[in-house]
């Protein structure tokens, strides 16, 4: 009797193995009210006891811009495709921010949770799907800024345009998700028995970033090492983001074309590996 | 099979002893490379052995559970006992689906609940009503669910008053009573219990036997119960699964699982002269050692059964190894759930020199303990019942393992006591040999 057949009979049937592809997503549907509890939680826990709340969200990538500003700008003079440097990189840290935070948080769901895991039983990928969640919370309050940002330079006339590329932005919004999403999936998953990717991940995102046109244009990128910026699948997603909305960026079909590639195959790798350890991590980590 | 909630087939559970993650990585690819590749037998899953925590076992591989079979029908109370490390919490655990099994088939009809701690997810700065929501949304209820019977809920807790403060600042006992009030209104065909009621004050376990009874009994639903409480599994169960090993080693009636537990319990029967190093000796003030327990024996009893009026008689030796002139005997006998059914200290100080063997016999004359099995401790200090300053210099725990059965059923009056309401004779019970 295969497990299908004995479905049919039974609620439940609980087996060793069962094949890569079998992900019970209809189980995770059925838990949608868990993941957004969760997502409730860490929003409420988040500022429980701060006096400015919120608003903290707003101070991370405000000073992050500020540095940026005066050493890259300032300092280094590196270029901003001729943009306002604070809302150049403003729109860079913004984008990067939320898949960096998808990624390094994602990356440590088994760690953090093993706890949880451990005593109870519920879709595991509910977890990494509200953390995507929450930061997603976050990251509209950081594109609010952002937007009262674009609301000044243009009051002020400054040389950015909008244009209607600015409609790509919620399929790149999804894009940084799943992309966090999938390579998070896939690093946590590892992390149960090795955990040494544990410590490559907190530095490797830093890195990363300087890999990324966050603070550069990749019109501005040395010619020998631009293939590597462009093999970065986040270049073509902030490329396309700070093109929308400011009018400068390289967006091409081929680089977004890659970007999408590469997330989906990462995502359903990440989906699968994951779904195969949640089953065992509880004996391992 | 109609009524079948449970259907275990040949489940065992495999665990790799030592440490996991450091240096697996060759360890994988060659395993990875000789069972896709090569085909053959898994290499490090070599032939394991039976789970016996105190043995140390040859290979690094020990089945926690190994062959399970059973059948649960719906509306059964299920009690699972058995020594620690028996394999009773991964079976409750494989149950849950928080771990896989490495072989077997378990089916299940009907929604399970499992209650494998509580509070799981809890989160400090939340309110307690908050908490509620989320922990019912763990595990498993939807926010429908919870808005129905968020009522319930909170009087079951009695907690109104602190609803909505943040859980962090719970006392430890309001805490568990959230947690498990909210574990209580799950609505599901099975449930599943690990030892969750060791917390909490007495009215709250009683109410939380209670509800569980209620909904095994009242409601027809399935429970099972893991508890080292042997009380609560009998009130509560109809059925029992005795675990020994990892293995079912009895399947039935409560009281005939229970039985055959609490026989195995002592491990010290068969042996009536305990020497050294089969005592376990609790030495009081480490620093300065100053009795040594030699051995004790008992010597009374039909092996190690005595009748329920026969006098039982245990020998001790010990000698002291600094100058303590004055020093009394303590005793204590605890039934096999190791409560205390009684203690005793001697009044008159037993002087002697140090370094010399001291022998004693201790007498409990006409016991009237009720049936079962007891064991004793003994303690060695100054201070006794009526002074306040008790100092013990060592106590020994699991001296003697006897048990009371009747014998003599041609009497009148046959007594069943309740292992709360025996008593022991103390008159004159020390005598130096």
């Amino acid at each position: 009797m295969n497990h299908e057949e004995a479905l049919k009979e039974w609620d439940l049937v609980i087996e060793p193995q069962s094949s890569l592809l079998q992900l019970n997503l209809k189980d995770v549907w059925r838990y949608r009210d868990l993941l957004w509890l969760l997502v409730k939680r860490d929003f409420v826990s988040f500022y429980k006891q701060t006096i400015l709340g919120p608003l903290w969200f707003f101070i991370q990538p405000l000073f992050t811009t500020i540095i940026f500003t005066f050493i890259f700008g300032n300092l280094a003079g590196l270029s901003t495709d001729g943009l306002p440097q604070p809302l150049f990189y403003m729109a860079g840290i913004t984008a990067w921010n939320y898949f960096a935070d998808c990624l390094t948080k994602t990356s440590t769901v088994f760690r953090d949770n093993a706890n949880i895991f451990g005593k109870v039983y519920f879709p595991r990928l509910i977890m990494p799907l509200s953390i995507v969640v929450s930061n997603l919370v976050r990251f509209g309050v950081q594109m609010l800024l952002f937007f009262m940002m674009i609301g000044y330079y243009a009051y002020t006339g400054a040389n950015f345009h909008l244009n209607a590329y600015v409609l790509l932005f919620p399929i790149l919004v999804l894009l940084m998700a799943l992309l966090g999403l999938g390579l998070g999936l896939i690093i946590t998953a590892l992390t149960t028995k090795y955990r040494d990717l544990a410590f490559l991940i907190t530095f490797g995102v830093q890195l990363m970033m300087y890999a990324t046109t966050v603070i550069y244009p990749l019109s501005a990128a040395p010619a020998a090492y631009k293939w590597v910026i462009e093999l970065n699948p986040m270049t073509g997603i902030i490329e396309a983001f700070r093109y929308g909305f400011l009018g400068e960026g390289s967006l091409t079909f081929q680089t977004l074309g890659y970007s999408i590639a590469f997330t989906l195959i990462a995502l359903v790798l990440g989906v699968i590996i994951f779904n195969k350890t949640e089953k065992t991590f509880v004996d391992t980590v | 099979m109609s009524n079948t909630a449970i259907k275990v087939e040949n489940l065992s559970k495999i665990y790799r002893l030592g440490e996991i993650g450091t240096g697996t990585i060759s360890r994988d690819m060659e395993r990875w490379f000789k069972t896709k590749v090569l085909k053959q037998e898994d290499p490090f899953l070599k032939i394991g052995e039976t789970n016996d925590r105190a043995n140390k076992g040859m290979s690094d591989i020990v089945y926690s559970l190994q062959d399970i079979n059973f059948e649960i029908n719906q509306g059964d109370a299920v009690g699972i006992i058995g020594r620690n490390g028996a394999g009773k919490s991964t079976l409750l655990k494989i149950l849950s689906r928080v771990t896989t099994p490495t072989t077997g088939k378990i089916n299940i009809k009907g929604r399970v609940a499992s209650l494998l701690e509580v509070g799981t997810g809890f989160h400090p700065e939340l309110t307690g009503r908050e908490n509620i929501y989320l922990n019912g949304a763990i595990l498993g209820m939807r926010k429908r669910e919870i808005d129905r019977k968020l009522d319930e809920i909170i009087d079951f807790s009695g907690v109104e008053r602190y609803i909505d403060t943040p859980v962090k600042r719970y006392s430890s006992g309001m805490y568990v009573r959230l947690a498990f009030a909210v574990a209580a209104h799950l609505e599901s065909e099975i449930l599943i219990v690990d030892e969750v009621l060791a917390v909490g004050d007495a009215e709250f376990q009683k109410k939380c036997l209670g509800k569980m009874g209620e909904v095994s009994k009242g409601e027809g639903r399935t429970v099972l119960f893991v508890s080292h409480n042997i009380g609560a599994i009998q009130q509560l169960c109809n059925k029992g699964i005795f675990l020994k090993n990892g293995m079912i080693s009895e399947y039935g009636l409560v009281n005939g699982a229970l039985d055959s537990y609490l026989s195995t319990v002592p491990l010290n029967n068969a042996i009536k002269k305990l020497i050294g190093k089969d005592l376990k000796q609790l030495h009081k003030n480490p620093l300065t050692k100053s009795v040594e327990f030699i051995s004790s024996e008992l010597i009374s009893g039909d092996g190690l059964f005595h009748s329920e009026q026969q006098d039982i008689i245990l020998i001790l030796e010990f000698k002291r190894l600094n100058e303590i002139k004055l020093c009394r005997i303590g005793f204590g006998i605890l039934a096999i759930t190791g409560e205390y059914v009684g203690v005793g200290f001697t009044t008159n100080y037993l002087s002697g020199d140090y370094g010399v063997n001291e022998k004693y016999q201790l007498t409990i004359k006409n016991p009237g303990l009720a049936k079962g099995i007891y064991s004793v401790n003994i303690s060695i200090g100054t201070g006794n019942a009526h002074e306040n300053n008790i100092i013990d210099e060592v106590i020994v725990e699991n001296c003697a393992t006897f048990e009371i059965a009747y014998k003599n059923h041609q009497k009148e009056l046959i007594p069943f006591w309740n292992p709360n309401s025996g008593r022991i004779h103390l008159n004159g019970i020390i005598d130096n040999i």
